[in-house]
């Protein structure tokens, strides 16, 4: 098994420009079912990148094709109505990569998709996710990693693609490797796809890459201290070196002055060492704490 | 983006906020010497002199003073100008007629990143530090959160007046507080903030409620719905440091760090855990700079021209994990930016891995050039960068 998509994901792309083709085709050659694509003007239209058929809405899309996933690649300013859109179709799994959304469009997204909806929105600014060997939605590079037991949770792209690739090097595979996205409002938090991974008997393991900002990555940790304490989890918090009050790159990886404490990634590491989680100073040195607690057994 | 006193007030004002009447920016203690004549001859009995910092407590760190003549206003700017407030120099001045204060509460809106969602706090103790308010006398700070057709919708006026009753706010400023909450609640949809907060709210001798100060965050990601924000960057406070503000219109994703090891890399946690590398080999990192997904010859150009433009870099750190963009292309991306650079004297660590690493290694190696040195692995680039910028300190 595998979380949120495996063999049977039926993918609709809703944003089919150049940057959506590209990504898209990608993830037809990994062998991803992309069913559709979408484009208001190029209904009944044929996407020859993708062998696929175009439709003008994803409903259609829907009834045509049977798709339950969407992969959002429209830009910014479109994001929210496009979420909106794929879920008002009854899409189940929506995965937004782009980058940049309002938080204003995100706290309506989440109420009217996620909290109300009970649908499963990965995103936004996030890499997408890859069940190796099974499916892949998104812009994660699938040839640095192979099928395995391990499950890798994180809010950043490259870093992940960093430790999924170690890992490798080491022998190690993944069950699914989820970008949950570094913005504030994201669909998916940490602690969605560790009790994921919990309840998936094909994953043994949890490793995870969390940043300064927020913290959802202690929420999450306090959940597997109380219900899988016997899982090995490793960890990683980017941004030791992070000034206070400064964006890193990702809306969310901010450690606010006069804020509400916590952010930081030496707060973060040394709550999660209470939980009895260790977090490694750096990338290769949470792959290699995974290496080690494997060989352990 | 964080805005000073000053912008938060005018952008009260704006949808209809009450705020004291308008002051003057002063950047020199001559400016603020021609405001107070000009506050003072108006009647007003006193002018408030108040550095615009964006940074909490400036009261206590004595950014904000009281003057009742022209000579104590030339004494409060020499003081405060230049003033060091929790790391921000006070270059900017916000003089401003002085309110008569009856009593003073806290009213907000924020964007609530635990709940996803929006809040509003308002409390009948003001001008205090709401946080520690919280902390002793919880009942004293009531919180609202937003439901969703009120964002649709507005505040409507009977769940403002619910609202500031709750935290027990007079009688007599129940109506205007009223009003004056579902203007703050519409301003912080309209304009896309994440934070709008007054702190205090007064009242005054006539039972009116104004904003006596304003913070105010703006959400950069919805600029494109409001002119791109530049209205509100202004100088002395915003290019705090030059090199960011030449990034932000180049549309980089640049910090300004104050070590020596100048650092780029493609993404942003990637870079992160960069600078936690370098320091961790006893180095400091001049800056972080994310040049994105593609590092093609042009970004990375861009890139390094900025982080070599910083005289404080003596090595750089390039560090690209290849996803999708290959090993063997970001090789080439470098190669192809030292062309157009021409000579420097840092030397360049590049640490390729991921997709074609190899291969873009080998690329590097045959080309031999005097300024780039291959590293295999993070932790091996950065001990060779921190190397490198202490040899050439």
């Amino acid at each position: 098994m595998s979380i949120f998509i495996d063999e049977n994901t039926r993918v609709v792309v809703q944003g089919i420009g150049a940057q959506g083709t590209f990504h898209a085709a990608r993830n037809k050659a990994y062998g991803t079912q992309v069913v559709a694509g979408v484009h208001p003007k190029r209904g009944g239209g044929r996407w020859d990148e993708l062998d696929a058929p175009i439709f003008s809405s994803v409903a259609e899309a829907v009834a045509k094709t049977g798709a339950n996933t969407s992969m959002v690649m429209v830009p910014a300013p479109f994001t929210k109505d496009a979420i909106l859109e794929a879920h008002a179709a009854g899409v189940a799994t929506i995965v937004a990569i782009t980058e940049g959304v309002p938080v204003h469009d995100m706290t309506v997204v989440y109420d009217t998709v996620v909290r109300d909806g009970g649908a499963r929105l990965i995103g936004p600014n996030c890499p997408g996710l890859i069940s190796p060997g099974k499916a892949n939605v998104g812009i994660i590079p699938a040839d640095i990693t192979m099928p395995g037991r391990v499950g890798l949770v994180s809010r950043s792209g490259t870093l992940t693609y960093q430790i999924m690739h170690e890992l490798a090097q080491a022998g190690i595979g993944i069950s699914t490797c989820v970008g949950i996205g570094g913005d504030p409002v994201i669909g998916t938090q940490f602690l969605d796809v560790i009790q994921a991974f919990a309840a998936d008997p094909d994953t043994d393991a949890i490793a995870f890459v969390g940043e300064i900002g927020g913290g959802e990555e202690q929420r999450a940790g306090e959940w597997i201290r109380d219900n899988i304490p016997d899982t090995p989890v490793v960890g990683y918090i980017a941004g030791f070196e992070a000034p206070a009050g400064k964006q890193m790159g990702h809306a969310g990886a901010i450690v606010k002055e006069d804020g509400p404490g916590g952010e930081s990634a030496a707060e973060k590491q040394a709550i999660l060492a209470g939980f009895g989680i260790p977090v490694a100073n750096n990338p290769s040195a949470a792959a290699a704490l995974m290496i080690e607690r494997l060989a352990r057994g | 983006m964080d805005l000073v006193e000053f912008q938060g007030k005018q952008l009260f004002a704006r949808n209809g906020v009450p705020v004291p009447p308008p002051g003057d920016i002063a950047r020199t203690v001559e400016e603020a010497v021609t405001s107070a004549e000009r506050i003072l001859g108006g009647g007003t009995s006193a002018v408030v002199v108040k550095a615009q910092v964006k940074v909490g407590g400036r009261g206590k760190a004595g950014g904000v003073r009281l003057a009742r003549s022209v000579e104590e206003a030339r004494e409060a700017a020499e003081a405060i100008l230049g003033l060091d407030i929790k790391g921000h120099e006070v270059r900017v001045l916000y003089m401003e007629p002085a309110s008569d204060i009856v009593e003073e509460y806290y009213l907000s809106v924020m964007h609530d990143r635990v709940n996803k969602g929006d809040l509003i706090i308002c409390s009948r103790q003001g001008g205090v530090d709401i946080e520690e308010v919280n902390r002793t006398d919880p009942d004293a700070v009531v919180k609202r959160q937003v439901v969703p057709s009120e964002r649709v919708d507005g505040l409507s006026r009977t769940v403002a007046l619910e609202i500031v009753t709750q935290a027990d706010l007079p009688v007599e400023v129940r109506e205007s507080a009223a009003d004056l909450l579902v203007a703050l609640f519409g301003a912080y949809l309209a304009e896309d903030a994440t934070l709008a907060e007054i702190n205090p709210l007064i009242r005054t001798p006539d039972d009116r409620v104004v904003a006596l100060d304003a913070k105010v965050s703006l959400d950069e990601n919805a600029a494109f719905r409001h002119g791109e924000l530049a209205e509100w960057r202004i100088d002395g406070i915003d290019g705090d440091d030059p090199l960011e503000t030449r990034a932000r219109e180049q549309g980089m994703q640049y910090v300004k760090l104050d070590g020596d090891v100048g650092v780029l890399g493609n993404g942003a946690g990637l870079v992160m855990a960069t600078l936690d590398v370098v320091a961790q080999n006893g180095g400091r990192a001049a800056n972080f700079l994310d040049v994105g997904g593609g590092a093609s010859a042009e970004s990375m150009a861009a890139s390094l021209k900025l982080v070599l433009s910083d005289p404080a870099v003596k090595s750089v750190f390039i560090n690209i994990f290849g996803g999708i963009t290959r090993g063997e292309d970001v090789a080439r991306g470098v190669l192809g930016a030292l062309e157009q650079l021409g000579e420097f004297p840092q030397q360049l660590i590049v640490r390729l891995d991921g997709t074609n690493a190899e291969e873009g290694r080998r690329i590097l190696e045959e080309a031999a050039h005097p300024s780039i040195i291959p590293a295999p692995t993070m932790q091996e680039a950065a001990a060779l960068a921190v190397a490198s910028a202490r040899s050439a300190a």
